[in-house]
């Protein structure tokens, strides 16, 4: 690693995703001021999914890279960044398919709304690729802004003004609380590239700084926290959920929460791992809050989104429960959890988008005799309901049981217990959704709508994944070991 | 195979019901999941008839690798102890699913998907011989269960149907937790390899104490029992036969299977704890069980005082009273699957379960009355029934181990006798002070005589001749009493300070 850096190292085709995307989001903004707003649905959207498609299957038929760098190692691929960015892919492609109705019927269908779905999901995967905080904080600010942006997109609405207001001026702070963490780190390591930062760290001789160091870790991490709304940096997250368009909750789930958990790893298990002592202690302390903050104040909600809100919270502890783990089994845990986290989130709320109606729909009451009315389609909630509480042999359940593992093993065994402790208190508020489906009467007039094939198609898919990788999580699991077994 | 057929066979079966049956074909759902779980059955008994009597070891294994880089694997077989459970599995789900005939109206398609679910949670439980796998399955299992006392219960169904599920769950995962630290010790699920493992006499304490926190709870051991009675009084007439006659064994079975053979040092160390708490279900249940006024948690409570008689028949460590507790988990799945079933069919003319609302049944239902009161001598433990042989070689095998709880346990036995003969006699006997009572009721008709026939059956079978069951279990016990006699972990007094 010590080899001089050439003066241009730049190596474009590492990147041809990425440089794919921007390039297409950039044609969708000229296409869509350019054609009648009737085609713009399917043109601009068409052409979206598309190239979504497309990258997932350059990054599919790639396969697992061997790790390498570019732009002198400020842009890393390597298996891990290929996986994360799969995800990433699946992540954004879905919930584009199942609000493919929802944005028509509610006027969302500009070509704004694709054009900043693109851009974030580029600076997601800049995120997964970073090598450098500079680059990190690109692509964070790109994915940030552009969410941003998207939360508010429904103007009439106050509540989702206030959503996109809420998040952009937290969010901001965060970005400053980063920045700031960025510059103390600079200032005592001399860079900003996650290797020589690693290198500084591991060093001799740091007791003097030992302070400015620290204060720097906090500050980068309280300011990733803010992203993946983990405890006590959730505020935002039940207001932002509930107030921005369904389809853009679904989107920002699941996608930023891959994005920022591919920059912790970068961060943390890369450029701070000789710190694993002290940041492992801040972040159980974390995990530890967003286990009861997800368990114990989702009990509380009536509305389903905002209820998924408190939910992503808890999973996001669970999930830090594997980075303070580590170990193989730990970074394993996280990705499987993160994977099948994705795929249960977006299955929900495209059920909560298929059976919207203007007002209702958004209340957990509104479910009330769905599996009445529609056995299918609740039998499909309820898959994703206990698979988010763990119950086997649902996927959400081998992801809780990899990352108990990885505590148990790594020795965090009151981490472990607090895990399952909370596991079954927040059992309750998922089965309560069950419980409004099968167990209440329905009204008379309730869930008609027509399911679209597109949304209907993804809903399915996320099931089919939930429930196959629950009875046979090899067909998961050895291709997260694949992508760890690399990992430095 | 055979033990991947019985258990997933009623799973497909639920599968093609869920696919194929129109939600308004209620007979065809009726009668495919009647046929499906009849085929289990007869299939099941290639299981008896193949078993092999003389060896202590699993039998019909299976081994499939299921999730390699944790090391579980899909394991199934089962010995002297498992076996007849699965048996009395498959055995009380047709006779569930045919008195669900015409007592479940709505929304039968979906009863019958997730009784046969149920059925193929319950046979996995008794065969998994992976401990991750057992414990898939037995958290599996709540779902159906769930879903019965939720949609077809009474009327605080949910209040029910929501305790049921969070107790459990909540014993469960503290059972995770143990599981996996037994796994970081031992390096394997394998349930066969860890019964030999060695662990350490600190370690067995707590694994314990987590396996109890599951154990009893499903058991139910006071005082954890209270979920029961809710459940069963608003889960509809099967969900209850197959909460007591099976769901209950599940518990008696964890301690019996894992517990004693893989922590025998704990389990004797916490002796005292089970014996007194199975004593306290044993004395204090049954007078609870005396002032209850709805027949169904009169039978309710009569089950946790029962199953204190079993647990404390397990942990004797002796022939007599581990085959014993064996033999008495077996009766009471047929006796109170039977009184649940005998309430469901006075439920289903009068709609009331309150004791004080009948009398005199024995004018109009001088059949039901005859096979009422053989049930409930069972219950009682009259020589000739099933019941008698079970409790006579518990209270054997607890006076070889300590006389005072034989003698405590004893006295259960009387207050068992009180109240279900004094439920009986205002049931079935007396004047007619019900007008509903002269007016509706029909004696039992031929569905419901073909359910109670294959009963009672076995009550006089088992009650004559219980040599057959015994002999399943023998070799099997014997095994298990060597294996909870080791000291594993050097001298208790040792380690302890």
């Amino acid at each position: 690693m010590t080899k001089p850096a050439p003066i241009l190292d730049m190596n474009l085709a590492l990147m041809a995703p990425e440089i794919l995307i921007g390039i297409v989001a950039m044609l969708l903004l000229l296409l869509g001021a350019w054609r009648s707003a009737e085609t713009r649905r399917e043109l601009v959207g068409g052409l979206a999914l598309l190239t979504l498609a497309t990258c997932l299957i350059i990054l599919w038929k790639e396969g697992m890279h061997w790790p390498t760098s570019t732009f002198n190692n400020q842009y890393v691929v390597d298996p891990f960044s290929g996986f994360m960015k799969i995800l990433m892919l699946l992540a954004t492609l879905l919930p584009l398919m199942i609000s493919w109705d929802y944005l028509q019927q509610h006027n969302l269908d500009t070509p704004e709304f694709f054009v900043l779905t693109l851009f974030a999901l580029l600076g997601g995967m800049m995120m997964a690729s970073s090598g450098d905080f500079i680059s990190l904080y690109l692509g964070l600010e790109l994915m940030s802004l552009s969410i941003y942006v998207l939360a508010a997109s429904r103007r009439d609405n106050a509540l989702s003004n206030e959503a996109g207001l809420k998040y952009f001026v937290l969010g901001s702070v965060a970005s400053g609380l980063l920045l700031y963490g960025i510059s103390l780190l600079y200032g005592v390591t001399g860079s900003t590239q996650f290797v020589e930062i690693q290198r500084f760290l591991a060093g001799e001789g740091l007791e003097h700084s030992r302070m400015v160091i620290n204060l720097g870790v906090t500050l980068v991490l309280a300011g990733l926290s803010f992203k993946v709304a983990a405890a006590p940096f959730h505020m935002w997250a039940p207001d932002v959920y509930e107030g921005a368009p369904t389809p853009v909750t679904a989107f920002m789930a699941a996608m930023p929460k891959v994005a920022a958990f591919s920059a912790f790893y970068r961060v943390f298990v890369e450029a701070f791992a000789p710190m694993h002592a002290y940041w492992s202690n801040v972040f159980q302390l974390v995990a530890l809050l967003s286990l009861a903050v997800g368990a114990i104040a989702a009990i509380a909600q009536s509305n389903l989104k905002r209820m998924l809100a408190y939910s992503s919270i808890g999973h996001v502890g669970y999930i830090l429960i594997g980075l303070v783990a580590g170990g193989d089994m730990g970074h394993q845990g996280v990705l499987v959890y993160l994977t099948i986290y994705v795929f249960m989130n977006i299955g929900a709320f495209g059920l909560i988008l298929m059976l919207n109606k203007e007002g209702i729909g958004d209340n957990i009451e509104d479910f009330k005799g769905l599996g009445h009315k529609r056995p299918m389609l609740a039998l499909l909630m309820a898959i994703f309901m206990f698979s988010m509480a763990g119950i086997p042999p649902l996927a959400g359940f081998i992801g809780k049981l990899y990352i108990f593992m990885a505590a148990v093993k790594a020795g965090y065994l009151a981490l472990a217990i607090a895990g399952v402790i909370f596991s079954a208190i927040g059992a309750f508020y998922y089965i309560r959704v069950v419980k409004v489906i099968y167990f209440d009467q329905p009204r008379e007039e309730a869930f008609q709508m027509p399911v679209g094939a597109m949304g209907g198609v993804a809903v399915a898919v996320c099931a089919a994944l939930v429930l196959v990788w629950g009875v046979f999580p090899a067909s998961l699991t050895s291709t997260v070991i694949l992508t760890v077994s690399t990992f430095r | 195979m055979l033990l991947s057929l019985v258990t997933f066979l009623p799973l497909a079966g639920a599968l093609a019901i869920i696919l194929l049956v129109g939600s308004d074909r209620p007979t065809i759902a009726r009668w495919a999941a009647l046929g499906v779980s009849l085929a289990t059955f007869v299939i099941s008994l290639r299981l008896y008839t193949g078993f092999d009597l003389t060896t202590a070891g699993y039998q019909f294994l299976e081994e499939k690798p299921w999730l390699p880089s944790f090391g579980i694997v899909y394991r199934m077989g089962v010995d002297g102890i498992s076996m007849p459970f699965v048996l009395l599995t498959t055995f009380l789900t047709p006779l569930c699913i045919l008195s669900s005939w015409e007592s479940v109206q709505k929304r039968v398609k979906e009863y019958m998907v997730a009784f046969l679910a149920l059925e193929a949670f319950v046979v996995g439980v008794f065969c998994a011989l992976d401990f991750m796998l057992f414990y898939i399955f037995w958290e599996a299992m709540l779902i159906p269960m769930f879903l019965i006392i939720g949609v077809w219960g009474g009327p605080r169904r949910v209040y029910a149907a929501f305790k049921f599920f969070l107790y459990t769950l909540a014993g469960s995962v503290l059972m995770l937790i143990a599981i996996l630290a037994m796994f970081f010790k031992a390096g394997t699920f394998s349930i066969p390899e860890l019964m030999d493992y060695p662990f350490p006499v600190i370690f067995q304490l707590w694994a314990f104490l987590a396996f109890m926190a599951s154990f009893a709870v499903k058991v139910p051991m006071w005082p954890v029992h209270t979920w029961l009675p809710d459940a069963h009084v608003e889960a509809p007439t099967a969900g209850s036969v197959i909460l007591a006659g099976i769901l209950l064994k599940m518990g008696a079975y964890g301690f019996i299977r894992f517990s004693l053979p893989m922590l025998p040092d704990a389990s004797r160390y916490f002796l005292p704890l089970i014996f007194g708490l199975s004593l306290v279900a044993v004395v204090y249940t049954a007078l609870v069980a005396l002032m209850q006024t709805d027949l169904k948690k009169l039978i309710a409570y009569s089950s946790v005082s029962h199953m204190g008689f079993v647990t404390i028949g397990l942990f004797s460590f002796n022939v007599q009273g581990v085959e014993g507790g064996l033999l008495q988990m077996i009766n009471h799945g047929i006796v109170a699957g039977a009184l649940f079933l005998l309430v469901g069919v006075i439920y289903d003319r009068l709609h009331t379960r309150e004791i004080a609302k009948f009398g005199g049944l024995v004018h109009k239902m001088p059949i039901y009355a005859l096979i009422f009161m053989v049930f409930t001598m069972a219950s009682v433990g009259l020589p000739g029934t099933n019941g008698f042989i079970g409790e006579f070689l518990i209270l054997l095998g607890a006076f070889h181990t300590n006389k005072l709880v034989a003698l405590i346990a004893a006295t259960g036995v009387v207050l068992g006798a009180a109240y279900m003969l004094w439920m009986f006699k205002k049931v079935v006997f007396g004047e007619i002070r019900n007008p509903d009572v002269e007016h509706h009721v029909t004696d039992v008709n031929g569905r419901e005589i073909a359910i109670f026939i294959p009963l009672l059956v076995l009550v006089f079978w088992i009650g004559f001749y219980p040599d057959p069951f015994l002999q399943v279990f023998h070799a099997s016990v014997e095994n298990l009493l060597m294996q909870a006699a080791v000291t594993k972990g050097g001298a208790l007094a040792a380690a302890l300070h």
